[in-house]
């Protein structure tokens, strides 16, 4: 690009990059303010002391936070409804886009099942009688309630975003494994899983962070909170109040009553696991994503 | 070209896709007939009487059906020119600037917040916004009364939208700077020869050049005139901002989970559902029609 060296180019950029640095630091911000007031004490939390250092720097928070054990069973609930779900989107999404990315002369019924597909992604019967069907299966109460019904919202978009993927490989690839005389399973497995590992990786991270965020679910289809996922657990401990009505003071009253450092640790180590994924979700979301969205 | 014998596979690898649609989004729409009934739990949704048109007819008596329909669809339009321009001044501010590896940092953490939940962030601005949190005690120091802001029903519908903004502003400026390196390079040389200034490049040159992408997301972001967000509003709202803050989709959940009134729930929710599938349909439509967009 040919550069503009006027004064008034300068200027533009100096405006530019602060404007630029100033709206990214309110990413990071809240998200550190949360690890500042998570470590410090209960009473320069109370008083609103806290602003990007911990004041009264101490391990209570995550000390007390040991001794809740409910915590640790959500925590644990969480990471099975993620291996869980996770495993369950990347199967379906495998096993279903390859059939659905051949052409309509290939495979009749195609765009009969594509179209199926893509009507449940678009109606829905809402709240309700989901919870009806779910409570009819038996399934309240089991984490088969979040894994599968989870899967079933989601795993749609990301069969049609591997299904965009598949039909833009080279045609000849196919030509040529059929002149070698390979079957549809062993093309599947052999050539369109390997080649697909970008996409493949990139919504099996998409439903991985949505399992580990979901909290609706958890509260509906959990009638105890033994079985809450971690999302859930916290869901409710930061919403302690009456959903029927209630007064400014008493709104003001709850939310100085709350333990805020120890919200704060809670909140805290509840995102750990998804910034642990995300320089992963990184490498492969940016290309997953234009890909299936705008072609072209 | 068809290959005997591959289609009978094709349908084998989509059982498990079509057995998980079929029982997780299919079963349950046949749900919404709880919506016609006088619904028995203990008989289920078979056995039940047929009411007609009751609940409808009761929902459009209730005050409530008003303000719900119209809180949920001002908060979403807001989201929606929100979510549009925000996202794409901010990729054009990328686009100028020249620093790489400045750019590249600047995106790495602006998608921070898109991968966290609204449990999460929820729980975190509802902190920063408490009535002794770090923003009052910033105002205080201007001499500032300070503010309970989520209990406040004319500032919730701006909050409620600039925290959504704020978390899906650096996720939804991917597809824009997708669109930006799309543009030929030459066409700024050509210009800057002609002696164009930047702004002059930006308004022929650049904008131009993304003016379908720009397009393609509006029309798109019509399916989402009846999404104003449930997962962020159940985290943020309280029953002082019921008024302006509460949607379809948090009064249906109150309505049916929390005061077991299953019919008159379905009911709304299903006339969201076809009002959101109708809108969708349309979007996709004039997607197709004008911008020659193909979801598969």
């Amino acid at each position: 690009m040919v550069r503009d060296k006027t004064i008034g180019s300068k200027v533009f950029d100096v405006v530019l990059v602060a404007v630029l640095i100033a709206v990214t630091v309110t990413c990071i911000l809240p998200l550190w303010y949360t690890l500042a007031l998570s470590l410090s004490s209960k009473s320069a939390a109370a008083a609103g002391e806290v602003w990007l250092w911990p004041i009264g720097f101490n391990f209570n928070a995550y000390k007390q936070l040991l001794g809740d054990s409910q915590f640790f069973v959500s925590f644990w609930i969480s990471v099975q409804r993620v291996v869980l779900g996770g495993l369950l989107n990347f199967l379906i999404v495998a096993l279903t886009a390859y059939p659905l990315s051949r052409s309509a002369r290939q495979f009749r019924a195609r765009n009969l099942f594509m179209w199926l597909f893509i009507f449940t992604m678009l109606f829905n019967g809402g709240m309700i009688p989901l919870y009806i069907t779910v409570k009819e299966m038996h399934l309240l109460n089991s984490i088969w309630a979040l894994v599968l019904v989870g899967a079933a919202q989601t795993v749609v978009f990301n069969i049609i975003l591997t299904v965009n993927y598949f039909r833009n490989l080279p045609n000849e690839l196919d030509e040529a494994a059929l002149v070698d005389g390979a079957g549809p399973w062993y093309m599947l497995v052999k050539i369109y899983i390997p080649l697909a590992v970008p996409v493949l990786a990139t919504v099996t991270l998409f439903s991985i962070v949505y399992h580990w965020n979901e909290f609706l679910y958890g509260l509906i289809f959990m009638t105890r909170e033994k079985f809450y996922p971690l999302q859930t657990y916290i869901q409710q401990l930061l919403i302690i109040l009456d959903p029927s009505a209630m007064t400014e003071d008493q709104y003001k009253r709850l939310s100085e009553m709350s333990n805020r450092t120890l919200n704060a640790a809670k909140i805290f180590i509840a995102m750990i696991p998804v910034l642990l994924v995300y320089p992963f979700l990184q490498r492969y979301f940016i290309h997953g994503i234009t890909l299936g969205s705008v072609k072209g | 070209m068809r290959i005997k014998g591959f289609e009978k596979h094709y349908y084998l690898m989509l059982q498990p896709g079509l057995l998980l649609l079929v029982l997780f989004s299919i079963v349950p729409m046949f749900g919404i007939l709880i919506a016609f009934q006088d619904f028995n739990p203990g008989k289920g949704i078979f056995r039940s009487s047929f009411v007609g048109l009751e609940h409808f007819e009761y929902m459009f008596t209730l005050n409530d059906t008003a303000d719900i329909f119209f809180n949920t669809i001002s908060i979403a339009v807001m989201k929606i020119a929100g979510n549009l321009i925000v996202p794409l001044v901010f990729a054009l501010m990328l686009h100028e600037l020249r620093l790489m590896w400045m750019k590249r940092t600047i995106q790495t953490i602006v998608y921070l917040p898109h991968f966290l939940s609204w449990v999460i962030l929820g729980g975190i601005l509802l902190d920063i916004f408490a009535y002794r949190g770090p923003i009052n005690q910033i105002l205080a120091s201007f001499g500032v009364e300070p503010i309970l802001f989520f209990g406040k029903p004319g500032l919730f519908p701006f909050l409620v939208v600039g925290s959504d903004v704020w978390k899906e502003f650096g996720f939804n400026t991917i597809i824009y700077l997708a669109a930006l390196t799309g543009i030929n390079p030459n066409l700024y040389e050509a210009a800057s020869m002609d002696g164009a200034s930047r702004m002059r490049l930006l308004w022929h040159v650049t904008l131009p050049g993304i003016r379908t992408t720009v397009v393609l997301l509006a029309v798109l972001s019509l399916g989402n005139v009846l999404n104003a967000g449930f997962d962020q509003i159940f985290n943020l709202y309280n029953p002082l901002v019921y008024s302006t803050g509460d949607i379809i989709d948090t009064w249906v959940y109150r309505m049916g989970l929390l005061n077991l009134q299953y019919e008159l729930a379905t009911a709304v929710g299903l006339l969201k559902s076809v009002a959101g599938f109708a809108l969708i349909s349309l979007s996709y439509y004039l997607a197709y029609r004008y911008a020659n967009y193909r979801i598969f």
